[in-house]
């Protein structure tokens, strides 16, 4: 009981900064409320006992990806700050497609068989050093984890070259 | 117990909220904001059917689902390291960060 008034006030927190940040007028406010989101889905991943993912998400979404969000908010600042509206002018119609996807979903959901499964027993402990081996097993998932690591090259590799100054100057 | 179709919803919610804000901002930045929630929201799900479905049936291979959260990690800091990178070239030669300005390829 305690346990799901918990993960309500949490969803409810989440999902409160994740509109904030669809929403703010100022795009600063939006990259410190995502950084509230992000946080609430890292315990999201604590309620589902995936302790791993947890601090993953931590390290690697607000440790990284926001905190390279708000370089890139102070690098373009000055352009689009509260001057004028923040939403397209057919923003409605974004919002009345997102809310029928929602509604969709959810009464896919419904109709599902295992829509009141319950958690089981806990996972073994063991499994998080196993998903260590596993991910250089080369019978395991030792090509995906050699290719998301090539990727990550790659994308770091072409995050350089397009965002240099070739130039020189100006910029 | 918490059902997992709380989860689910919950993660339904934060995905429509994060499509919501790729469709209606005009500011690029914040559009890579909303993808970031959208692919948060793909990440609850798959940890809430490993978590009620595999964690504990050792027939399942339990590892399996993780591989896969694994690289929707991966690939979301390799698309938020491109993206960003994109949007300060555009701004560096148009200066502009509103999507609907990023019209070069229009015909």
């Amino acid at each position: 009981m305690i346990l799901q008034i918990f993960f309500i006030i949490i969803a409810v927190v989440t999902l409160v900064s994740a509109i904030f940040v669809v929403t703010a007028r100022r795009l600063m406010h939006s990259a410190l409320w995502l950084v509230l989101a992000l946080f609430g889905v890292a315990v999201v991943f604590a309620f589902l006992e995936a302790s791993f993912f947890a601090v993953v998400q931590v390290l690697v979404y607000i440790g990284a990806i926001a905190i390279l969000i708000i370089f890139a908010v102070m690098l373009t600042r000055g352009i689009m700050d509260e001057k004028g509206p923040q939403l397209n002018r057919g923003w409605w119609v974004s919002g009345v497609a997102s809310a029928a996807l929602f509604a969709g979903l959810l009464a896919a959901l419904g109709t599902w068989a295992g829509f009141q499964t319950g958690p089981g027993t806990a996972p073994d402990p063991a499994i998080l050093p196993q998903f260590g081996v596993d991910l250089v097993d080369p019978n395991k998932f030792a090509i995906p984890f050699e290719v998301a690591s090539i990727l990550l090259l790659a994308a770091l590799v072409g995050a350089i070259y397009i965002a240099a100054d070739k130039k020189g100057g100006k910029g | 117990m918490i059902p997992l179709y709380w989860f689910l919803a919950f993660s339904i919610a934060l995905f429509c909220i994060g499509l919501f804000g790729v469709l209606a901002r005009k500011n690029a930045v914040a559009m890579l904001m909303g993808i970031e929630l959208m692919l948060n929201a793909v990440n609850i799900n798959l940890i809430a059917f490993w978590r009620y479905f595999f964690a504990s049936s050792p027939q399942m291979d339990p590892t399996r689902p993780l591989a896969f959260v694994a690289i929707v990690f991966v690939a979301a800091a390799a698309e938020a390291a491109v993206g960003l990178a994109l949007i300060i070239s555009v701004y560096r030669r148009r200066q502009t960060v509103v999507a609907e300005d990023m019209n070069l390829l229009k015909g």
